[in-house]
């Protein structure tokens, strides 16, 4: 990480020379750094002849683990999700508080990104048609890993002094351990955690946002933005900074009102393309469950088309990195167990309902023309795919690609400042300090090429994961126990239904 | 069933007109008024992170405000004049609420304020008032 902050300076002391030259010398000076974070981060062991990243098995069996331990409750309590975010369930008498639905879209917004439109092409580009059914598998069971985390997120959230609220995997991993007697081991993990993820804030939700936007703006200039990465990533750094430092929240505010509507829009135009290829639809789907199992064409064959899908599915949907308990902790309800249901939704419509469609689009344009995007990978894959069908699109979808990219990086900027003010505290200089940090690493996103973006991206992410699950797997118990007394107090009719 | 009246103050003028309405005609008919203060909010609206971290604290302030800068004076007036009253302070779609509450105290008559808003305002945001008249339960009287 050091090398990453001495990067950080230079770039501050060389002053942004304008000449073209410039984002190629970042790249460079990143690149290398990129990789060997990457390779320890995702030290591989051999499977079946596929790389299998330490990383990536830790979160699947996660994810299994918690599918089981809770019976299932990615089925079973999907109509109950439904139910709450519809308010059935809400009290009347307490009108104005955070509802379930309100925590849902933030935290919905936040995961909804690039990951969702650039993030599946990567998938399909290295994994193959196949990579789509284990990106599916993965937010399936993503949806009990999410359940566990942001049931804890609201049971164990600290309430500051001003009244706001401070939540997430740091708060239940201290407190958490300690009622179980662990309080030493709850500190560390605490810590370990606050400091994943406000360095990881810098990728997943930062750099990788910043760089696809970047990407899809210059795919749809015709490549006018060339070499002017650095421009780009200032203005776009500018912007952020102007929101998260100078408090511009109506910024923010009507960025959180438009994304849904451009999330509903993107949808609806993947359909339209989806429909128009329709005679590619049967092979497509096809491709889809064939790679699954037989990895044609993939390094590592079906083994590496399910490595590939998970990892994109947990950089889409966030399940196992414990972002959104942060964001669901805002809720004030009785029941924390409540929160976990409703959040079991965000994996299944970033991920099964959205990244899917995402996947057809580009599936059905593969089978129509299988060279359809020439060497275009990420997002501008996507753009391609789309004006394959619809020729004005990519410029609808760089807006919507910068939008989400933008409350993306508005959400991190916020959980990776959870992060900080746990560890130092909620002066206001830090705060500063660490809200500067982020908006340089917007501006770097857009200098540097994918490889190595995704690279670091994916190291820190992971580098999250890990004091994550492990907590969760201690904490689980505690959650199962919420799970069934809640479950009681449902039969027994002491959780009244409210009729709207 | 005694003689209610739900009567909705906002801080405006029209909220205004509508208190001194109503207490005039309480006075001479001897009702009961229930001072109502709707705070405007929806539990589907799309928040920042940063909003809704804050929202317990910001839904005090709002109640807060709410009750001494606008429903306190206003049943210190009624106080004064003898008129027997008590007040509500609530979040919520104001139309909406302002029917769930004259149900839930069994009011014969909701009475309010005339906003008088443009018509392209109107168009785009609706009118309270005209929500209300569509479907209260119980006469409304709009004061102008």
């Amino acid at each position: 990480m050091t090398r990453i902050f001495a990067t950080l300076a230079a770039f501050f002391l060389f002053t942004l020379p304008a000449f073209a030259g410039f984002d190629e010398t970042i790249n460079q000076l990143t690149a290398p750094i990129a990789s060997a974070v990457g390779s320890f981060v995702f030290f591989k062991i051999p499977v079946f002849g596929a790389q299998l990243p330490l990383v990536v098995l830790w979160l699947v069996i996660g994810a299994l683990f918690f599918t089981f331990y809770m019976g299932f409750v990615n089925i079973s309590g999907f109509k109950h999700a439904i139910q709450l975010v519809r308010g059935d369930y809400a009290d009347p008498n307490s009108p104005g508080e955070v509802s379930h639905f309100q925590a849902l879209a933030t935290a919905v917004s936040g995961t909804v990104g690039i990951g969702n439109i650039g993030g599946v092409a990567v998938a399909v580009t290295i994994g193959g048609a196949g990579a789509t059914f284990w990106l599916i598998v993965a937010g399936f069971l993503g949806m009990s890993t999410k359940f566990v985390e942001c049931t804890l997120g609201v049971k164990y959230r600290s309430e500051n002094p001003d009244g706001s609220v401070s939540g997430g995997p740091m708060y239940y991993m201290r407190k958490g351990f300690e009622e179980r007697g662990m309080g030493g081991f709850g500190k560390f993990m605490g810590t370990f955690y606050a400091i994943g993820i406000f360095i990881g804030a810098l990728g997943i939700g930062n750099m990788f946002q910043s760089n696809q936007a970047y990407v899809q703006l210059n795919t749809v200039a015709g490549g006018a933005l060339d070499g002017l990465g650095w421009l780009v990533g200032l203005i776009l750094a500018a912007v952020v900074f102007a929101v998260i430092v100078g408090g511009i929240k109506s910024i923010a505010r009507v960025t959180e009102k438009i994304v849904p509507f451009m999330a509903i829009f993107y949808c609806v135009f993947a359909i339209i393309v989806i429909l128009m290829n329709f005679t590619s639809i049967p092979a497509a789907i096809g491709n889809i469950f064939a790679g699954a199992f037989t990895g044609a064409g993939v390094q590592g064959g079906a083994i590496g088309a399910l490595i590939i899908g998970f990892q994109r599915a947990v950089f889409s949907n966030e399940a196992g990195i414990g972002s959104a308990s942060i964001a669901h902790a805002a809720v004030r309800t009785p029941e924390p167990v409540t929160e976990g249901y409703v959040s079991l939704l965000e994996p299944f419509i970033d991920t099964i309902v959205i990244c899917t469609i995402t996947a057809l689009v580009i599936g059905t344009s593969q089978v129509a023309d299988p060279n359809f995007a020439g060497d275009a990978t990420g997002v501008a894959m996507t753009s391609a795919a789309f004006e394959r069908q619809i020729s004005w699109f990519p410029l609808p979808l760089a807006f919507g690609a910068l939008l989400f990219a933008f409350s993306t990086m508005i959400s991190w900027s916020y959980y990776g400042l959870k992060g900080w003010t746990y560890l130092f505290g909620e002066g206001q200089m830090g705060q500063t300090i660490y809200k500067l940090i982020f908006c340089a690493f917007v501006a770097i996103g857009c200098m540097v090429q994918l490889g190595p973006i995704l690279d670091i991206s994916d190291a820190l992410v992971f580098l999250i994961c890990v004091p994550n699950i492990l907590g969760l797997y201690f904490l689980a118990p505690i959650v199962k126990r919420e799970m069934l007394n809640y479950k009681a107090k449902l039969a027994s009719g002491e959780i009244k239904r409210y009729d709207h | 069933m005694s003689n209610s009246v739900l009567v909705a103050v906002d801080g405006s003028e029209g909220g205004e007109r509508a208190l001194r309405y109503a207490s005039e005609r309480a006075k001479l008919g001897g009702a009961k008024l229930v001072v109502t203060y709707v705070i405007e909010w929806s539990p589907y609206s799309f928040n920042t992170p940063e909003e809704n971290a804050e929202r317990h604290m910001r839904r005090e302030q709002e109640i807060e405000r709410a009750t001494s800068g606008v429903v306190e004076p206003a049943a210190a007036i009624l106080a004064k004049e003898g008129i027997e009253h008590e007040t509500v302070v609530r979040h919520g779609q104001p139309a909406a609420t302002l029917i769930e509450l004259a149900e839930k105290h069994g009011v014969q008559q909701i009475v309010i304020g005339r906003r008088g808003q443009s018509g392209i305002k109107n168009l785009l945001f609706g009118s309270v008032a005209g929500n209300l008249v569509q479907t209260s339960p119980v006469p409304v009287v709009v004061v102008p």
